[in-house]
């Protein structure tokens, strides 16, 4: 069964496309990683995906925006509200029965109880990542888009989005997640998928090649450099 | 129902993240009553002619501290990459612009609020004759500014001159509704509240905001997703 399906999906920015003809399919419970090097497309794709940009060409089937969290480059919380404030807001937009509640079990998982009254810009940038994860899971969402999302983290907040990303998949939701960081995305990921140049040169299950050689995905599917 | 819902979430967290900074707030304030002071002094016109342009002066530094409003609307969401995350979220387009217009309106009528009565010090001038009618004009121009102003500032959000840009689009957009304005309250103004065409005037902002108000909430979506 499929939780995300995109078909021959183009972006130009004027007149460079940013993608070229991207096609996914994913796996209801899957967790993929997207690859790719720089400027090849993944925030584009994670954009579309997550409802942020209108895909110039193509389709893109995707669970109800309540069923979706997303993890950006920005943490995407304000900081002139406190942490429970940014929580609450969330969950009313989610449209959850008891946003209070669930705001408060959130910050507690991520190791930001005791602070939970104190303005998010007050926070070390640490606790702001954690702010942020715990925003990205506060729905239990069917599908996680996360751009990048280890990247710049501390070692602790490492820690608590691998532990929510092992939950998340425990109870059946889909993973899509851009990443450099090939190492750590195959911790996690069932599903590889390679972008290049705005197109998805390959796309299936990880292999253990992957995972002892990080250069062996580019070299055999990437094109030459 | 849920798109309320979430309007009014919105509008609660940008009053309190207002009045946690009053960043719009006190510029706006400041600003206007800056140009009341000044204007007291620039003029030295007869008891008459201050009347007669009274309603204009007042809507003049309504609508520029409106602009300062307005400008930090959507500007308000890029820390952080915020605008994404709202955007990405389950609350529709219009929701996202009903709550950021109705916090600009708030913020805009507390501004109006403190400067109608140091406008009536400085100039000598009764506005309170029709107070019914006043808070009318006031409620309804107020809105017309907001929900237009707000829209401009979603268009102009990632625009890198975007205080320059914004007045450029909105004022030429606000002439009928500042029309309406000046005039009704010119008119509220004089001895004669009631001898002018109030009707005509207050038809037009009804008309002015019904229609931005609706083409607003239908094009919003358009304009945050590009």
């Amino acid at each position: 069964m499929q939780a995300v399906k995109a078909e021959g999906v183009w972006k130009y920015f004027g007149d460079y496309p940013a993608l070229r003809g991207a096609s996914l399919d994913v796996e209801k419970g899957a967790c993929l990683a997207l690859l790719g090097r720089n400027g090849a497309g993944k925030t584009t794709l994670l954009r579309i995906l997550a409802g942020l940009s209108k895909p110039s060409k193509g389709t893109v089937e995707l669970p109800g925006r309540d069923k979706v969290g997303y993890l950006g480059h920005g943490i995407g919380v304000y900081d002139d509200l406190s942490a429970t404030e940014n929580l609450i807001l969330f969950g009313q937009l989610l449209g959850l029965t008891n946003p209070r509640e669930t705001a408060v079990k959130a910050l507690d998982r991520v190791g930001l109880g005791r602070v939970k009254d104190g303005l998010a810009r007050e926070f070390s940038r640490g606790m702001r990542q954690r702010l942020a994860i715990a925003r990205a899971f506060l729905h239990e969402p069917e599908l996680l888009l996360l751009d990048e999302p280890f990247t710049s983290l501390d070692d602790r907040a490492i820690a608590v989005l691998q532990s929510l990303l092992s939950d998340a998949r425990h109870r059946g939701a889909t993973i899509i997640m851009s990443t450099h960081q090939i190492r750590e995305a195959m911790e996690l990921a069932s599903h590889v998928a390679l972008l290049e140049r705005g197109k998805i040169v390959h796309s299936g299950l990880q292999t253990p090649e992957m995972i002892l050689d990080p250069g062996w995905l580019y070299r055999t599917y990437g094109e030459p450099q | 129902m849920s798109g309320l819902v979430a309007a009014l979430a919105i509008a609660r967290k940008d009053l309190r993240t207002e009045l946690r900074t009053k960043e719009s707030f006190n510029s706006s304030l400041s600003f206007s009553v800056v140009i009341l002071v000044l204007f007291s002094f620039a003029f030295d016109l007869d008891r008459e002619s201050f009347y007669a342009i009274s309603g204009g002066m007042l809507w003049l530094v309504f609508s520029f501290a409106g602009a300062l409003i307005v400008n930090r609307s959507f500007a308000r969401e890029l820390p952080n990459d915020c605008l994404d995350v709202l955007i990405a979220s389950p609350a529709p387009g219009w929701a996202i612009y009903l709550g950021k217009t109705i916090a600009a309106f708030v913020t805009l009528l507390m501004v109006e609020f403190i400067s109608l009565p140091i406008f009536g010090l400085f100039y000598n001038i009764a506005w309170w004759h029709s107070p019914v009618m006043l808070a009318l004009v006031i409620i309804l121009a107020t809105w017309g500014i907001a929900i237009v102003g707000v829209g401009f500032s979603a268009v102009t959000v990632n625009v890198r001159l975007r205080e320059l840009m914004l007045p450029v689009l909105l004022y030429p957009i606000l002439i009928p509704v500042l029309l309406g304005a000046m005039g009704t309250c010119t008119a509220l103004f004089s001895d004669d509240p009631g001898a002018s065409g109030n009707t005509g005037a207050l038809q037009l902002l009804v008309v002015f905001d019904i229609v931005y108000t609706a083409a607003g909430l239908y094009m919003i979506e358009s304009i945050l997703v590009i």
